[in-house]
């Protein structure tokens, strides 16, 4: 993906367009999703991600674009010299309402981030809005997938933004374990036949949890303590540190909790992850956990995940 | 690559038709000589651009169609001879309806319940006769079963099916009105289930002619299965006389022609060709969409079946002015004949030196494949076509870039209509000026129209532009005795309803503007008043629904509330206004939001149907 980073970006040369009424600038080649928020114009995205290839399906950035016919996904959308945009008319607010709460209506989405509350706030999202008795209404009700020692995945919380299968893919990971299976609201993400990822091609470098917007992928974990109602973010500090495993030098951040370690990512905007890690530096930190224990809560043991088990 | 497969392997049955089907292409035994990107990203440098990910469409067809089946052994096998990953290529098919990815093999019927032939009147009969039998959908009995089917474009033959078999590698159409005098339909379709067995030899659709000009088009296409005979008759003429000149040439003529897109966009062909011939690229490509799914379409099954060589012609003329040195032709699996057909003409063509390897008849050698479809309406979506062909799922991409610029392979790409490239034979043969001769001034030219539904005479018509609704219904003989027109579909299940009111609407793009109305791929779909129009508007929310990808929001769930919102309003006589407000603003957003034409017309027929063909209320509907 171009590379957008400031000190690229002044090199560039400034075009000029409008957006909401105002006179703007941007580097060419940006994006107009770049090009607005360099200019203070906030947007709504969730399939987007920075370090990803843009899919541009989840439709939420859509903007009014002068000249054509629909609204454009600005997450993918090039800027062109004088380019009349705009964020907030009635059309724009209309499709982004609605197609929140058409993924409201169908997906779990009570694990988003703060932003997309917000705009779900923002927008006035009916989160009932389809429930209107006499037909059914049709959601996504996969049960939790329970398959490995590492993680879980939770596809009724799956609003199939296709990042995990980019960064299991080409945009990262370049190990291909999972992919988009059927068609229509029946398409979900999945290995071959449904094989359990112990035994598809899945490596656990957990590079698709740290992607995934929604937290239908989550570390076991996340997971249990969430089952357990002991997830407190407030009791939670994240230190930053470098992992000790090789000599790359990924950062990591830890999330801390009760003075055990229950996560570890990497900064998104770190210049050797880009947010990926590898199976050591993802889920190898339980040994320091152990301190003064006897029983590992959660040994990562490569004998047993390459045999599958459960 | 380093790719890792699960345990499953194919037997040792599967194995030898996947090396087999392999070693057919001329495939080596490996990719290993094509690096990692261009195996995956098919950019490879090669003039030939066979890498392996195409052949992943084309392979499943060959498990499938000994097989009944694809099984994960299968799946693997072929994979891993493509270098692909297996999670992908289980991807890949599990999107396209006619794969049956299970470890069991079944005959099925697919039977067309889509409007066309529900508006023919012979949907329920049918399938209420078959329940009542003892045979319910999609339940095997003895290895066969049936299943309902999106718009088979067999809707002025209707009711037909399309019969898979393991063992049989096309699938073929089964006519299940063969002996209709003697017994009913569903005796027919039931036979078949248990035998497996179809005798009838496939019928042909001729073409109609309205308005009071000469044949254009039909003359073109008139019947001809025979190389020689379409030689003798002057084929191939205007190819060489095309070759004489220069691509710019052709283009300004086909300019000068006011020819437009025939598929249901209508986009100016000649500014398409001129956009692709100036990309600086050394590779270009043409690609001919014949995946005709728009619920009653059928015209370009009828040009393929008449006279497949006229299309190659074409093509071979298309390329020319485009620059393209190869050409593909994607046409629908469930135009088996119409495949065969062209499979066939191509072999002579080919042989006859006129395409295939250069040589004095052909310079540059341009060259034609065939790729086949495997049940998806999305497919005929360019992009999603374009993918198709490159192995992926049918997912259309984000325009721009527009194939014009990035198409087939990453390389610039002309997609066209069968019949408009018919359009451009005939400019060739006759000039741009006797083109304008006949039709309208924004839309010179004839147009075939695909007629059904309550009609005399269901079939393709070829009608000069500005043709009215009325003389074209009249033409095909106006409605059966006894019948009364109740509202017309144009443009088909993407299109527009339209009433009494608008039978005087001219059919040009002028008069489509002027009536609000959209011409799409030239369906028109008669209905009167004896069809359930509630089922019909089902029928069209369900169609969308079952057919999209499911990439954008808008489209995946939208199409699922549509149709929900309908069920509900038409679950009462006087539906609440809050309902009908809910659908349209759905109908608003899928238009507005959605990455492609399905989602973006997937809500126009049930707004038309609704606001201006008044079909929610009940005078003159029996429903």
């Amino acid at each position: 993906m171009a590379d957008l980073s400031l000190e690229t970006t002044t090199k560039m040369e400034l075009i000029p367009f409008g957006a909401d009424g105002r006179e703007l600038s941007a580097p060419s080649g940006s994006t107009i999703l770049h090009a607005l928020r360099l200019n203070g114009i906030e947007t709504p995205t969730l399939c987007y991600l920075e370090t990803l290839t843009p899919v541009s399906v989840c439709r939420v950035c859509v903007v009014e674009l002068d000249g054509n016919r629909t609204l454009v996904p600005s997450c993918s959308r090039l800027l062109e010299a004088g380019m009349r945009i705009q964020t907030d008319s009635p059309r724009v607010r209309l499709a982004r309402k609605l197609v929140l709460e058409l993924l409201v209506s169908a997906v779990d989405m009570s694990l988003v981030n703060e932003d997309t509350r917000a705009w779900m706030h923002f927008y006035g999202v009916d989160e009932q809005r389809f429930e209107r008795g006499a037909v059914p209404v049709a959601r996504s009700t996969e049960p939790v997938i329970e398959d490995n020692p590492l993680f879980v995945r939770d596809y009724s919380k799956c609003m199939l933004c296709y990042k995990c299968v980019e960064a299991c893919g080409t945009d990262a990971q370049n190990t291909f374990a999972i992919s988009i299976k059927g068609r229509g609201f029946g398409a979900s993400v999945s290995t071959e036949f449904s094989v359990s990822l112990a035994e598809s091609a899945c490596v656990f470098c957990g590079n698709c949890i740290a992607v995934c917007p929604t937290g239908a992928l989550m570390p076991i974990t996340e997971y249990r303590l969430r089952n357990e109602a002991n997830w407190r973010p407030e009791d939670q500090t994240v230190t930053r540190t470098v992992c000790p495993f090789c000599g790359v030098g990924c950062n990591l951040e830890l999330t801390v909790q009760d003075n055990r370690i229950i996560k570890a990512t990497s900064p998104q905007d770190h210049s050797i992850t880009h947010g990926s890690l590898c199976i050591k530096g993802r889920f190898g930190w339980e040994f320091i956990n152990q301190r003064g224990e006897e029983q590992p809560v959660n040994s990562v043991d490569q004998t047993t995940m390459r045999d599958g088990h459960e | 690559m380093d790719l890792k497969y699960t345990q499953a392997s194919p037997t040792p049955d599967e194995k030898n038709a996947i090396d087999g089907f392999l070693r057919e292409q001329g495939i080596p035994d490996s990719f290993a000589t094509l690096s990692d990107a261009e195996m995956r990203m098919g950019t490879s440098s090669v003039a030939d651009v066979r890498v392996a990910r195409q052949y992943v469409l084309p392979g499943l067809h060959s498990i499938q169609s000994q097989f009944g089946c694809v099984t994960p052994g299968a799946i693997n096998w072929l994979a891993m001879r493509l270098g692909q990953p297996a999670a992908e290529v289980y991807g890949t098919a599990t999107f396209y309806s006619l794969f049956e990815v299970a470890e069991d093999a079944v005959a099925t019927l697919h039977i067309c319940d889509d409007i066309g032939c529900r508006a023919a009147g012979t949907v329920d009969p049918l399938l209420n006769g078959l329940a009542v039998a003892g045979y319910p959908e999609d339940t095997p009995c003895n290895g066969a079963r049936w299943k309902r089917s999106p718009c088979l474009g067999l809707c002025a033959q209707s009711p037909a099916a399309y019969f898979t078999t393991p063992g049989n590698s096309a699938g073929t159409i089964a006519w299940l009105d063969l002996d209709n005098a003697v017994r009913p339909n569903t005796e027919t379709a039931i036979s078949l289930l248990q035998t497996g067995l179809i005798n009838a030899a496939p019928r042909l659709l001729s073409i109609g002619l309205a308005g009071a000009d000469p044949p254009r088009l039909s003359t073109l296409i008139k019947f001809t299965l025979n190389l020689n005979l379409y030689l003798e008759d002057g084929g191939f003429q205007a190819l060489k006389r095309a070759r004489t000149f220069t691509p710019i040439q052709l283009i300004d003529e086909i300019d000068k022609s006011g020819l437009t897109g025939r598929g249901g966009a209508g986009f100016p062909t000649g500014r398409k060709w001129r956009a692709v011939l100036a990309e600086k690229s050394p590779i270009r490509y043409l690609v001919c969409n014949a995946d005709e799914s728009e619920p009653g379409t059928f015209k370009d099954r009828t040009i393929i079946e008449n006279n497949p060589y006229s299309l190659i012609e074409a093509m071979a003329i298309a390329g020319h002015a485009c620059g393209a040195k190869k050409g593909w032709i994607y046409i629908r699996a469930e135009y088996p004949e119409a495949a065969a057909r062209l499979r066939k003409a191509l072999a002579e063509v080919r042989t006859a030196g006129l395409i295939g390897a250069a040589g004095a008849e052909n310079e540059i050698g341009f060259d034609i494949e065939l790729s086949v479809g495997a049940g998806a309406y999305i497919c005929g979506e360019e992009t999603a076509l374009l993918n198709s062909i490159e192995g992926k799922r049918g997912e259309p991409r984000n325009k721009p870039p527009f194939p014009s610029v990035s198409g087939l392979f990453g390389k610039p790409t002309a997609v066209n209509n069968v019949e408009t490239l018919i359009n451009a034979l005939w400019i060739v043969k006759h000039g741009a000026d006797a083109y304008r001769e006949v039709g309208t001034a924004q839309s010179p030219g004839t147009r075939l129209f695909s007629l059904s539904g309550s009609v005399v005479a269901p079939g393709v018509y070829e009608a000069p532009h500005g043709i009215t609704l009325r003389q074209l219904i009249v033409t095909a003989g106006g409605l059966p005795q006894g019948k009364q027109l109740r509202c017309v579909l144009l443009g088909g299940a993407a299109g527009v309803f339209v009433g009494l009111e608008d039978l005087d609407t001219e059919l040009s793009s002028e008069g489509a503007r002027a009536g609000n109305v959209t011409l799409g791929s030239g369906v028109v779909m008669v209905f009167d008043t004896s069809t359930d129009m509630r089922a019909v508007l089902k029928r069209i929310a369900e169609f969308f629904r079952h057919e999209s990808c499911g990439q954008c929001v808008p489209c995946r769930i939208g199409t699922v509330r549509q149709e929900e919102a309908l069920k509900r309003i038409l679950h009462t006589e006087t539906p609440l206004q809050e309902e009908i407000e809910l659908l349209n603003q759905l109908g608003s957003v899928m238009c507005d939001a959605s990455i492609c034409g399905l989602g973006q017309t997937a809500s126009s027929a049930i707004q038309s149907g609704i606001h201006r063909a008044k079909l929610l209320k009940s005078e003159g509907n029996n429903g």
